[in-house]
């Protein structure tokens, strides 16, 4: 295949970037979107220009690593994957491609198509956790059965992986649907339920925090989403909230 | 020798790991605090013992190159973790595990420590439990259990196929704790190229800001490797991209003893290569296994019409299939050990019935499960069990709700529906038994330096179990490292914060600067990934599946001229003090190209077949491996000399006073 890559470059924070054009031949249509890039960047390097900076680790969808703004789509235009797992036969000989970095105020560039994310990590530090010590000597596993409905409710918003796609994908920025899968994972669990209230309060005052927008229910972030999370997470949080605010 | 004190406590087996944590010194509270800790890596074990020596009271710094500690390679682990919990009633105790874990790793691995592994192993569910990692569970609201390789009972603890991400997330999450109170301070997008001894004892790192390029001075009490494995020397793994041996090769290089760097396991069932510019493999969860029925036509011709797209497997009829691993190991049939599977495999391709274009891979079959799952959910339901349709649907929901992930990951890849057409699959270098060599404390050859996870060598021998990975990973962050380390702190009460303003930090720092220097001004002709992809073939043809004397003494030379010419003529663009993943990439290849040197040596030396070893020159008639316990029953260490090939080894040997070494049998 034969494709036009126009790529946002930047060479850091401060700097000012812009879109550069790149023709690539020889790509096949088995190669991962990734192996395309790389391709690209051996390219450069022989041609003594630098390659462009993206972030990457498992290509194999679970790491949240990967980003990239794929022809206007948080990943590209395949559903349920990460860009990594994105294969080239989803595009057609001839095309062109542009590819920018997942853009929000919360999530500044640090070169090309790598990001910040770590006020996502600071949102749980917020309180996306169970305060139980790791002494070993916790209750046995099986002293409280948990509903199996429940359970896999609580997986379901546990797969998150983290790769901030719904807030590059939203509109106003928001990063709801990431947080309203933690909340929910704990929310669902008799473990989280102990220290719901501050839990969700504190991680939504860290997420105000960090400059991500509201959520106006547009739902784009759902579909964009690699991992299928619902948006009942985003009103299972929205009435974590309520109840906690009545509470506290 | 001397050097080489195992310290394995003294007393019955069942016994060491409680007497020895009653005798061990401890580190009372306020002092803890006024002592550092440097953990790398924030995988399942470095996470986990980051955590736990927070909450102790340690002040702990943690490393990780990704952007985030919860993207640690552990995250991809799909099938599940062991515990001896024996929820299934089905005969499962501490004992069992031990005797399993050791007997799958061909008789390799130390005694105590496995059976410590063992005995922890059931608190490490209830603690995830505790934490909220969400656990599949029956409809009675307790947790579940499937089975894996190399075991007859169910003791496997799994969420979908997403086991590794569910307890690194919950490891992240108690890291996150602690970063929130204070006490862990976490250095995303670092690396760490080089440790710094002080008095002979490990004082502290150097690392690279990986955004900003800055070489930065660490000091601590004692620094922990759990920087995982060193797969990607073989370029084409189930790794992640950035893992890598520097931490680990580093410390080597600095009087840290790397042991059985040839024992590595290659996983039955991965994604077959599909052509020369792919990145990296991609694993199916050993959990299939379970279900899914491994086969390749009894015939060459039909596997030719295969191989040209003039049959279907679907196609050929059950008599004209061989399920080669049913037909040679009834006893544990598909669910025999990893490396035994793999052989397997290899053996029938490389006999010429191998079903995809490069006749590299065999098939993994769903279509008797569908069918079996199918008719037991119509018997539950109360509909037709003889409606085809029906059966195959209910059967197809059921797959579905245990290994979705894993199929849509396949179809993705492969471009193949796995539910209507079996999976093809081939092994693929998946995980490093050995590693740096740890005593019974988990501490390596320096003092203060620690070796925890898939870092060290310690519990798995030749050959791991699946499940197993996760739980020493656990097993050692949670509950052994934060036990052990005390016991070398509580000299250290007194010795205050340590300084980075010493010539040796100094050293340190001046030797990184000039590597990265050596790197930049190389301006050769070829990317990094040229070398990486040129070892890795190396590694795959010579020192892979099955070795032999004549290519692994070529191996050997191959590599010493590839490294050669790799600091000749690589090609580094960019700058030293800025984001260049390229530089970071150059020195994880160049570590990489001296430890692929020791594998081969290490393979030369272990003239025995054992676990993922198999030597050409030790089999049975059948073709199956033949172990030589009277001559090499030790661990190999190999201490550092200045390069490789000088590597000097020191052996330890392995007694067993618990179990009767025997041949390892699945039939």
């Amino acid at each position: 295949m034969k494709l036009t890559l126009k790529i946002w470059r930047q060479k850091n924070a401060t700097e000012k970037g812009s879109m550069v054009t790149y023709p690539i031949d020889n790509i096949s249509p088995d190669m991962s979107f990734l192996e395309m890039i790389d391709a690209l960047n051996n390219m450069l390097i022989l041609r003594n220009e630098e390659p462009v900076a993206f972030d990457h680790d498992c290509r194999e969808g679970i790491c949240g690593m990967c980003s990239m703004f794929i022809n206007g789509e948080a990943h590209g235009p395949d559903r349920n994957v990460t860009t990594c797992q994105l294969h080239m036969r989803k595009f057609k000989d001839g095309d062109t491609i542009t590819i920018e970095p997942f853009r929000a105020k919360a999530f500044p560039v640090i070169r090309d198509l790598v990001v910040d994310r770590s006020s996502f990590d600071r949102i749980q530090q917020a309180g996306g956790f169970v305060s139980v010590n790791t002494s070993g000597n916790t209750q046995d596993a099986n002293a409280i059965p948990i509903e199996k409905n429940k359970a896999d409710l609580a997986f379901d918003a546990a797969a998150c992986i983290g790769c901030g796609a719904c807030v590059a994908t939203c509109k106003n920025s928001s990063a709801m649907l990431f947080v309203g899968a933690k909340v929910s994972q704990y929310a669902l669990l008799p473990q989280g339920k102990v220290e719901a209230t501050q839990r969700v309060q504190n991680m939504v005052a860290q997420m105000d925090l960090e400059g991500f927008g509201n959520c106006t229910n547009t739902g784009a972030c759902e579909v964009e989403c690699p991992k299928g999370i619902s948006l009942e997470n985003i009103a299972r949080m929205n009435r974590e909230y309520l109840s906690a605010s009545l509470k506290g | 020798m001397a050097v080489l004190d195992s310290k394995i406590p003294e007393g019955p087996l069942a016994d060491k790991w409680t007497q020895h944590k009653n005798n061990i010194d401890l580190v009372n509270p306020a002092n803890k605090r006024s002592i550092d800790v440097i953990v790398v890596g924030t995988g399942l074990s470095g996470g986990s013992a980051a955590a736990t020596l927070a909450e102790l009271g340690y002040n702990v710094k943690s490393f990780c190159f990704q952007d985030s500690p919860r993207r640690a390679h552990s995250i991809a682990a799909q099938g599940g973790i062991n515990a001896a919990k024996n929820y299934q009633g089905d005969g499962d105790s501490i004992y069992r595990l031990f005797y399993d874990t050791v007997k799958g790793g061909d008789y390799r691995s130390r005694e105590a420590n496995v059976y410590r592994l063992a005995e922890v192993s059931a608190n490490i569910i209830d603690q995830c439990v505790a934490q909220g990692v969400p656990f599949a569970r029956d409809y009675g609201g307790l947790l579940n259990n499937r089975s894996f390789g190399g075991v007859l009972v169910s003791r496997t603890f799994y969420a979908k196929g997403q086991t590794g991400q569910q307890l690194l997330l919950g490891a992240y999450s108690a890291m996150n704790r602690q970063i929130g109170r204070g006490k862990i301070k976490m250095y995303n997008r670092h690396e760490m190229l080089d440790i710094v001894k002080v008095d002979g004892k490990a004082r502290g790192i150097i690392a690279r800001n990986l955004v900003t390029g800055e070489i930065e001075r660490h000091s601590a009490h004692a620094v922990v490797i759990a920087s995982g494995g060193y797969g990607n020397v073989f370029f084409l793994s189930t790794n992640a991209m950035g893992s890598n041996v520097s931490a680990a090769w580093k410390i080597h290089k600095k009087g840290a003893y790397f042991a059985n760097p040839c024992f590595t396991q290659i996983h039955p069932t991965c994604i077959p290569v599909s052509g020369e510019d792919q990145s990296k493999l991609t694993l199916m969860s050993e959990s299939l296994r379970n279900d899914g029925r491994i086969w390749v036509p009894k015939n060459e011709k039909d596997a030719l019409a295969i191989r040209e797209g003039k049959l279907k497997p679907t196609e050929l009829p059950e008599d004209q299939r061989d399920y080669f691993l049913e037909r040679r190991y009834p006893a544990f049939g598909n669910l025999v050990p990893r490396d035994v599977a793999s052989r397997a495999a290899k053996e029938r391709c490389d006999a010429g019935f191998g079903v995809n274009a490069t006749g590299e891979a065999v098939y993994l079959d769903f279509a008797d499960a569908i069918t079996r799952y199918g008719k037991e959910q119509a018997h539950v339901k109360g509909l037709d069990e003889d409606d085809a349709s029906l059966i195959e649907k209910l059967g197809k929901d059921i797959i579905k709700s245990k290994y979705g992930n894993l199929f849509q990951m396949y179809e993705k890849i492969i471009d193949q529906n796995p539910y209507e057409t079996p999976m093809m699959i081939y092994p693929a270098v998946h995980y490093t038994m050995g590693g740096v060599w740890v005593d019974y404390n988990l501490m390596t050859t320096i003092p203060g330096c620690f070796a925890i996870g898939e870092a060290n060598f310690s519990d798995h021998g030749a050959n791991r179990l699946g499940a197993s990975a996760l739980m020493q990973g656990l097993a050692d962050g949670y509950f052994v490292l934060p036990y052990t380390i005390g016991d070398y702190l509580s000299d250290d009460i007194r010795t205050g914060p340590i300084s980075t303003d010493t010539s040796e930090f100094e050293q340190a720092e001046k030797e990184v600067r000039d590597q990265l220097n050596a790197f930049l001004n190389a301006n050769g002709t070829h990317p990094v990934d040229y070398y990486h992809k040129k070892l890795g073939k190396i590694m795959w043809n010579k020192c892979g599946m099955s070795r032999n004397e004549k290519d692994l003494k070529s191996a050997i030379k191959e590599i010493q001229e590839l490294r050669d010419d790799f600091y000749k003529n690589v090609r580094v663009p960019g700058t030293a003090d800025s984001f260049n993943e390229e530089l970071a990439k150059a020195g994880r290849v160049a570590d990489f190209l001296e430890l692929g040197e020791l594998f081969a040596k290490d393979a030369l030396d272990r003239f025995e077949s054992c676990g993922g070893h198999f030597r050409e020159e030790s089999q049975t008639p059948e073709g199956e491996a033949l172990r030589d316990d009277k001559n090499y029953t030790f661990v190999s260490a190999w201490e550092y000399k200045g390069k490789p090939s000088d590597a000097v080894l020191h052996k330890e040997e392995l007694t067993y006073d618990n179990i009767e070494l025997k041949t390892r049998s699945y039939k």
